[in-house]
C-alpha cells in the first residue's frame, strides 16, 4: 500500500522533529537551571545548594545571606533575564530579515538604545525605568531611520544590513564620546556601555527587566508560528493567511523593545543577540520554531560567558568580553561563507 | 465540490506611485484551468499578487464568490484561495515533509496542533505530487523539478478550492515543466481545483490551459479559448511577433512557431 505508507512517514517525521523539540527545549531548559545554580553557589567562595535555597525562600543565612542575596542573585537574575532578551529580540530580526547579519546588534539598535542609556546616566543623570523608556524610544527611532535610509524601491536586506553597520558605528563613537567626557567614571562602568556587563547588578533592574520581556516576549512567543511561517517569504507567508506587516510590526516594536531594554541595563552585552538565533537553529534544525530555544540560548551565553569571565579565566572580564571573543569569529566566518557563496553580502 | 468565482472588476495595482494594472477587468472560470500570458513587465505576477491579497490595489476590486479578498480576513482567503510565488525561499536543512507540512498553516489554531486531517491532506499531496518517497529528505539537496513539485505540494496540503501559480514552470527542463502541467491537470480534474497560472511558453498554455487571459501593459488584451487567444494577430499584438498559428497534430490545440529573421524557408 502507497498510500499508507506514505501517511506513516509523514507521522513518523512529525513524531521525529516533536520529539526532537521537546528534547532540545528541554535540555537547554536544563542546562540554563544548571548554569544558574552554579552561578548562585560556586564563586570565590563555596556556598552548598542547601544555603543557597534557604536565601531564596527568604531566611537569613549567615554570610551566605550576603554573597548569594545581594551578590550572586542579582546578578544571575539580570544576566538571565538579558540574555533571553538578547535571545528573543536577535533572532526575531534576523528571521524578519531572512539575514543572521540583520541582527539588532549589528544593525545599530543596540548601539541606538546604548547610546541612549548612556547619555540618560551620564549628561541627563536619570536613573530606574526612565533609562529603559529613553533607551527603547531611541532603539526605535534608529530602527526606523536605518529602514528610512536603505529603502529605495522597497527595503533590501543588504542595503539595510550596510546602512546598520555605518549607523551602528557612528552611535558607537557617540557612547564612546560621553564616556571620554565623563569626568568620574571608572572602567568597570565604562565597559559596561562598550561591551557590556552585568557587574553591579540590582534586583530592582531585573525587576523592569522582567516586566518587559514577560510583554514583548510573551506577544513575540504567542505569535511564533506565523513568525515561523515568515521564514518562507513574504509571500509565501501572506499566502497562509498571515497578516505580514502586521507580523512585521509586533516583530519591530518587542523585539526594540526587548533589546533596548535590556541594553539600558547591561549595555549592549556584545554579539548574545546575533549568536543565539544561528546557534538554536543549527541545534533545533526543522523541528520547530527556533524563538524559544534562541532565548534559551541567550540566557545560557550571557549567564555562562560572565561565570567564565569571573572565575574560569586570569583575571576577570565582564560578560560582553567573553561573548565578543565568540562571536568576532562567527561574524566573519558568515562574511566569508556569503561572499564565498558568490553574495555581495 | 463547490465551485468559487473569482472575478477582477476596474483592477487598477502598482508599486510606489506608479500603476502596473490599469482598470483591469477579467473573471477566472471556476473549475477550469487558466494561464496568464503577456510579455515580461506587462502585470502577469502583479496581477496574481493582487488577486490573492498581496497587493492592495488603488481603485476596483477582486471578489471572490462576490466577496472582496481585501476585505476578507487573510486566514480565512487562504483556506480558499492559495498562491504559489515566483520565489519561494525553504529555510535551511527543512525537510520536505516539514515544508509540506507548512502548507496546513490556515487551518491551524494559535498552537498549531496537529489533527488526523493534516495528516492525511500532507499524505495527498506528496502522495499526487509523487513526493512521498522523498519526504525525510532535505529541501536543499533536491533538483529543480523536484523541488518545484515540493513547493506544489505544499499549495495542494493547503487544500484550497482555487489555486494561483506564478511560472511554476520557469527554470525548469521541458520534462519538468510537462510534468508540472499533466499535475495541474490531474488536480483539476480529480478535485476540481480551479487553477490559475502565469505562463511563459504559449505552447504549453495552450495546451493545458481551458482558458487564456493575454495581458498587454496592465490591461487584458484578449481572453477566451485557447483558439480564439493564440491567433496570428494577438500575437503580433501582444508579443509585436510575426508568428504562424497552426493545429498541434498531438491536441488540436493551436501551437506557434516564431518567425524571426531567419532560417524560415516558407512562410
Amino acid at each position: 500500500m502507497v498510500t499508507s505508507s506514505t501517511l506513516e512517514i509523514i507521522v513518523a517525521s512529525r513524531r521525529r522533529r516533536q520529539k526532537k523539540y521537546v528534547l532540545v527545549v528541554g535540555a537547554l531548559a536544563v542546562l540554563l537551571v544548571l548554569i544558574f545554580a552554579i552561578t548562585l553557589s560556586v564563586g570565590h567562595s563555596f556556598t552548598p545548594p542547601g544555603d543557597v535555597l534557604r536565601v531564596l525562600m527568604g531566611e537569613a543565612v549567615p554570610g551566605a545571606s550576603f554573597t548569594v542575596g545581594q551578590l550572586r542573585l542579582p546578578r544571575a537574575l539580570l544576566g538571565l533575564l538579558a540574555g533571553l532578551s538578547f535571545g528573543l529580540g536577535g533572532v526575531a530580526f534576523q528571521i524578519m530579515l531572512r539575514n543572521p547579519l540583520a541582527s539588532p546588534d549589528i544593525i545599530g539598535i543596540s548601539s541606538g538604545a546604548s547610546a541612549a542609556a548612556v547619555f540618560a546616566i551620564v549628561v541627563l543623570s536619570l536613573k530606574g525605568p526612565i533609562v529603559s523608556v529613553l533607551a527603547v524610544s531611541a532603539g526605535l527611532g534608529v530602527a526606523l531611520a536605518v529602514y528610512g535610509l536603505s529603502f529605495r524601491n522597497g527595503v533590501a536586506g543588504t542595503r539595510l544590513i550596510l546602512v546598520g553597520i555605518g549607523v551602528s558605528a557612528m552611535l558607537e563613537s557617540v557612547v564612546a564620546y560621553i564616556l571620554s567626557q565623563a569626568p568620574a567614571w571608572s572602567l568597570q562602568e565604562a565597559m559596561r556601555w562598550l561591551t557590556g556587563s552585568v557587574n553591579g547588578a540590582q534586583l530592582d533592574q531585573s525587576a523592569t527587566l522582567a516586566i518587559a520581556l514577560a510583554v514583548c516576549g510573551g506577544l513575540l512567543l504567542s505569535r511564533a508560528r506565523d513568525i515561523e511561517a515568515l521564514r518562507l517569504g513574504d509571500d509565501m507567508a501572506a499566502a497562509l493567511g498571515v497578516r505580514v506587516s502586521e507580523t512585521r510590526m509586533i516583530i519591530i516594536v518587542t523585539a526594540v523593545g526587548l533589546i533596548a531594554c535590556a541594553t539600558a541595563v547591561t549595555g549592549p552585552i556584545a554579539f548574545v543577540a546575533f549568536l543565539s538565533g544561528p546557534i538554536a537553529g543549527r541545534i533545533v534544525g526543522d523541528s520547530g520554531p527556533v524563538l524559544l530555544p534562541a532565548a534559551l540560548i541567550g540566557a545560557v551565553l550571557v549567564l555562562g560567558g560572565d561565570y567564565a569571565g569571573q572565575f574560569l579565566l586570569a583575571s576577570r572580564y565582564p560578560v560582553g568580553v567573553i561573548t565578543g571573543a565568540l562571536g568576532a569569529p562567527y561574524l566573519i566566518y558568515l562574511i566569508i561563507r556569503v561572499s564565498r557563496a558568490g553574495g555581495s553580502l | 465540490m463547490t465551485t468559487h468565482s473569482l472575478i477582477v472588476t476596474g483592477l487598477a495595482a502598482g508599486y510606489g506611485d506608479s500603476d502596473i494594472l490599469h482598470d483591469l477587468d477579467l473573471t477566472v472560470p471556476a473549475g477550469k484551468i487558466t494561464a496568464i500570458v503577456g510579455a515580461n513587465a506587462c502585470g502577469k505576477s502583479t496581477l496574481l499578487r493582487a488577486m490573492s491579497r498581496l497587493l492592495k490595489p488603488r481603485a476596483g476590486q477582486v471578489l471572490l464568490d462576490g466577496k472582496s479578498v481585501h476585505k476578507t480576513s487573510p486566514k480565512e482567503l487562504a483556506r480558499t484561495l492559495g498562491l504559489l510565488p515566483q520565489s519561494p525561499i525553504a529555510p535551511e536543512g527543512i525537510t520536505v515533509a516539514d515544508l509540506v507540512s507548512r502548507g496546513r498553516h490556515p487551518h491551524q489554531g494559535l498552537f498549531g496542533r496537529w489533527t488526523r486531517e493534516d495528516d492525511e491532506a500532507v499524505r495527498a499531496a506528496l502522495d499526487v505530487t509523487k513526493t512521498g518517497d522523498i519526504a525525510e529528505r532535505n529541501v536543499d539537496e533536491l533538483s529543480g523539478g523536484q523541488r518545484q513539485r515540493v513547493w506544489i505540494a505544499m499549495a495542494l496540503a493547503q487544500e484550497t478550492e482555487v489555486l494561483l501559480l506564478d511560472e511554476p514552470t520557469t527554470f525548469l527542463d521541458i520534462n519538468h515543466q510537462i510534468e508540472v502541467l499533466d499535475l495541474m491537470t490531474d488536480l483539476n480534474q480529480t478535485r476540481g481545483t480551479t487553477i490559475a497560472m502565469v505562463l511563459h511558453d504559449l505552447n504549453l498554455a495552450a495546451r493545458y490551459a481551458d482558458y487564456l487571459i493575454a495581458m498587454t501593459a496592465g490591461r487584458v488584451h484578449v481572453s477566451g479559448s485557447p483558439e480564439t487567444v493564440l491567433t496570428e494577430d494577438n500575437v503580433r499584438q501582444v508579443f509585436g511577433l510575426e508568428s504562424r498559428v497552426i493545429a498541434d497534430p498531438t491536441s488540436g490545440r493551436p501551437i506557434m512557431l516564431p518567425l524571426g529573421r531567419h532560417h524560415v524557408t516558407q512562410a
